[in-house]
């Protein structure tokens, strides 16, 4: 349903690919804005983290962290730690490759765990099997207040929500981790206003502007390595109402569900038991671009089952202090 | 399944290599009253152009009819009261550009998100309700909203205006209504000094003129919306002006292994005017110390020029003294020596600096303003003080004309005088954007309460 590849679509996105929008030209200047508030961040507080998931979008962030801050090889460093709210349901081929990218960058990695919250009685599940995407607020709130950090880079994009498409990139929060939607701080040229009452803390999208074809083309244009499973892999899966859900042990088929063996990748990464894979044979970024040219199902309406229960889903999320 | 890769392999690296760099996503605001169809408008561009995914799609029916309106009211409380409060950022593309849509809020209340919209946007598209108007009457009168988005447009510097005249295919004689409209249009903006970009009769409801053209309704047979916004120039950066670069972050060594300047700090900042290279002679603000650029890095640790819009990465030739919040500016240069005239100074800064600005402000608290009260102001990378000293003048928000006032009241524009903590090479917005901007910040609350554009 996602990736229509049907000649006459790949050549209307083959024609739109050749066209202006995805000259370099543009890519620079969203890399340009992105540098710019990595630095601001670095430079305007005290306790800031940047959250890695081991996600393309964190992958594309880091990125960019090392081309503002230069590598530890060339005496430089990203100033801040990274940070992974762990739901426990995360797959290994992602949480391996944020290990592995983590340690290659010299970079130091806090790790939060969902499980933890739960143990401490903090994180409450109606079911066993429920998604613990949106139990990620309890944990990372709790990173919050542990560390004291005053402000989390997120690798939140405009385009992903509806919701997120009206945040500021210098996002207040008070001190419960609040989005307040009606009393944002106006957001002026770049004159980013950081102050803080003690407590509270600021949400930081440096890439707010960029779009999931955005992301892509960076990532083939600076060959940024991601993990496996956003290219092309045999998994098996169920057809469940029109969206692939991954058979693994937290997701087994239901009652009546065939499960089939089909050619696939990620298009989002995040909770295995509310992250669904897309039907393609693209094996790199280059075949991907092609493909969300030809896309016609959004990111996250392709993918994640959690989000389709309302409309004000991610907004409420936002409020109760989720990225 | 066809399998995307040969073609991909093959196609991808003449797109790489990118033969049409020149021009680059566009980002626009769209403005004007309440119900004058903003969001419809958007929704019919994204919708029109394919922008829109078949998910989001089915996400906007509202008893059986597309409500496209919908596509950007994305915050709950927007949907109850059907109206627009926050700036919403939508991203679409077309053959020939990307764009980035602010959507920015009517109701006056909300000028302060417009006024965060416009302050990045390339263009401005002001929708003016052809319903709303005495159409029949080639002196019509604005609508008052359409006056305040444009003037306001203008005053931040937005470097293109589009009118688009709205539901005309909801008057009995569109042709008519659009040659007054239009002519009361192109008077005020005359009258206001605003230059327009072109002005397009659309009907977003029914989208004509808005992606496809639909000849033979008003009399019209120029571009389309879109077309218009696909040719619009980006906004130029002050690339002609003497160097000025705001320290934003100091990297504490350098070693850039094939330089003498090993070692050396690195001052990173993005380039607000001019251009740096390295042998640029500079002087640093505010000590005041005189030194040359050594070595320039991108934004890519590449070595080379830089030029105002990008950052830069600056290493001076000596040791110098340099804080985040510091500038580098251009060397002064050596002063035409007057005869007779022994008070004559050595030389002249580039960017001379100063305590007291006169200065137009955009309020934004829900407090009002009043001479007296103290603010953090944040120039650049700099926090100072800034005291009012005296609030001058409110300006008019439909005329833009000065009327006597002693405070700003929240959402209204006007003339006041501040004293800052210490100099800042703050320089008129008209001539320097960056050097020319400002905002104000609440000691108390931490609210941003201003902008402020320089005089």
């Amino acid at each position: 349903m996602n990736a229509r590849t049907t000649p006459d679509v790949i050549q209307s996105a083959l024609s739109q690919a050749a066209a202006h929008h995805l000259s370099n030209a543009h890519l620079d200047a969203l890399e340009e804005e992105t540098i710019f508030i990595l630095r601001e961040v670095a430079a305007a507080f005290d306790r800031p983290a940047l959250l890695f998931s081991g996600g393309k979008d964190s992958l594309v962030m880091l990125k960019c962290a090392e081309k503002a801050f230069g590598t530890k090889a060339s005496g430089g460093g990203i100033p801040y730690p990274l940070l992974m709210i762990d739901t426990g349901h995360n797959f290994p081929e992602v949480t391996d490759f944020r290990d592995f990218r983590a340690k290659e960058l010299g970079a130091e990695l806090i790790v939060r765990s969902v499980e933890d919250s739960m143990a401490r009685g903090t994180v409450r599940l109606a079911h066993p099997g429920e998604s613990r995407n949106v139990h990620q607020s309890v944990t990372l709130l709790e990173a919050i207040e542990e560390f004291r950090f005053d402000a989390l880079i997120g690798g939140a994009r405009r385009d992903e929500e509806k919701a997120r498409a009206k945040e500021r990139i210098f996002s207040h929060r008070d001190s419960f981790g609040q989005w307040q939607p009606k009393a944002q701080r106006p957001e002026l040229w770049t004159l980013f206003n950081t102050r803080l009452q003690p407590g509270e803390h600021f949400r930081v999208f440096p890439i707010s502007n960029w779009t999931e074809l955005d992301v892509w083309q960076y990532i083939d244009r600076e060959q940024i390595a991601l993990p496996s499973i956003y290219y092309t892999h045999k998994r098996k899966v169920v057809d469940r109402r029109g969206m692939l859900m991954p058979v693994t042990e937290l997701t087994p088929p239901r009652d009546g569900e065939t499960v089939e063996t089909r050619d696939v990748r990620f298009r989002t990464v995040g909770d295995i038991t509310c992250t669904a894979p897309v039907e393609s044979t693209a094996a790199t970024a280059a075949d991907i671009v092609i493909e969300t040219l030809a896309a016609d199902v959004s990111e996250r309406g392709a993918t994640r089952m959690d989000d389709k229960t309302s409309d004000a889903s991610m907004e409420k999320r936002k409020k109760d202090g989720y990225f | 399944m066809t399998t995307t890769n040969s073609i991909a392999a093959s196609a991808y690296p003449s797109i790489a290599s990118g033969t049409n760099d020149h021009i680059s996503a566009l980002k626009f605001i769209t403005c004007g009253s309440v119900d004058d169809g903003k969001s419809t408008l958007i929704g019919r561009l994204l919708v029109d152009s394919k922008a829109v995914l078949q998910d989001h799609l089915a996400g906007v029916q509202r008893q059986g009819e597309t409500d496209l309106a919908l596509l950007t009211d994305g915050l709950s409380a927007e949907r109850e009261q059907g109206i627009t409060i926050d700036v919403a950022y939508r991203y679409f593309a077309t053959e020939e550009r990307k764009f980035i849509i602010g959507d920015a809020p009517g109701h006056e209340q909300y000028t302060r998100n417009m006024v965060t919209a416009a302050s990045s946007a390339d263009a401005a598209v002001v929708l003016v309700d052809a319903t709303k108007l005495d159409w029949k009457n080639p002196q019509l009168e604005l609508l008052s909203q359409t006056r305040r988005h444009s003037l306001l447009a203008h005053l931040l510097r937005v470097h293109s205006l589009v009118f688009a005249v709205n539901k005309l295919d909801a008057v009995e004689d569109p042709a008519l209504a659009w040659t007054h409209i239009q002519g009361a249009l192109t008077t005020f903006a005359q009258a206001a000094g605003i230059a327009v970009r072109a002005m397009v009769p659309v009907s977003a409801l029914k989208g004509w003129n808005v992606v496809d053209a639909h000849p033979g309704w008003s009399g019209y047979d120029g571009p389309t919306l879109l077309q218009v916004l696909e040719a619009l120039p980006n906004t130029p950066t002050d690339t002609d002006l003497p160097l000025a670069l705001p320290v934003q972050w100091v990297e504490k060594s350098s070693s850039s292994s094939a330089d003498t300047s090993q070692g050396r700090r690195v001052f990173w900042g993005r380039v607000a005017a001019g251009q740096v290279a390295p042998g640029t002679p500079v002087q640093v603000f505010p000590s005041g110390q005189l030194a040359a650029v050594a070595q320039v890095l991108d934004h890519a640790r590449r070595p080379g020029g830089v030029g105002a819009g990008q950052s830069a990465g600056i290493i001076l030739d000596r040791e110098v003294d340099v804080s985040r919040g510091d500038w580098i500016l251009a060397a002064p240069t050596a002063a035409a020596p007057a005869e007779d005239d022994f008070d004559t100074p050595a030389s002249v800064p580039a960017w001379p600096a100063s305590r007291e600005l006169r200065t137009t402000v955009a309020w934004m608290d829900d407090e009002p303003l009043v001479a007296g009260r103290v603010y953090w102001a944040l120039h650049g990378h700099r926090w100072v003080k800034a005291k009012v000293k005296a609030v001058v003048h409110k300006l008019n928000i439909n005329t833009l004309a000065e009327e006597a006032a002693t405070q700003l009241d929240p959402n209204a524009i006007g003339h006041v005088d501040l004293l800052l903590q210490e100099a800042l090479p703050a320089t008129a917005f008209s001539q320097a954007r960056v050097l020319g901007s400002m905002i104000l910040v609440d000691t108390a609350s931490h609210k941003t309460a201003a902008a402020v554009l320089v005089n």
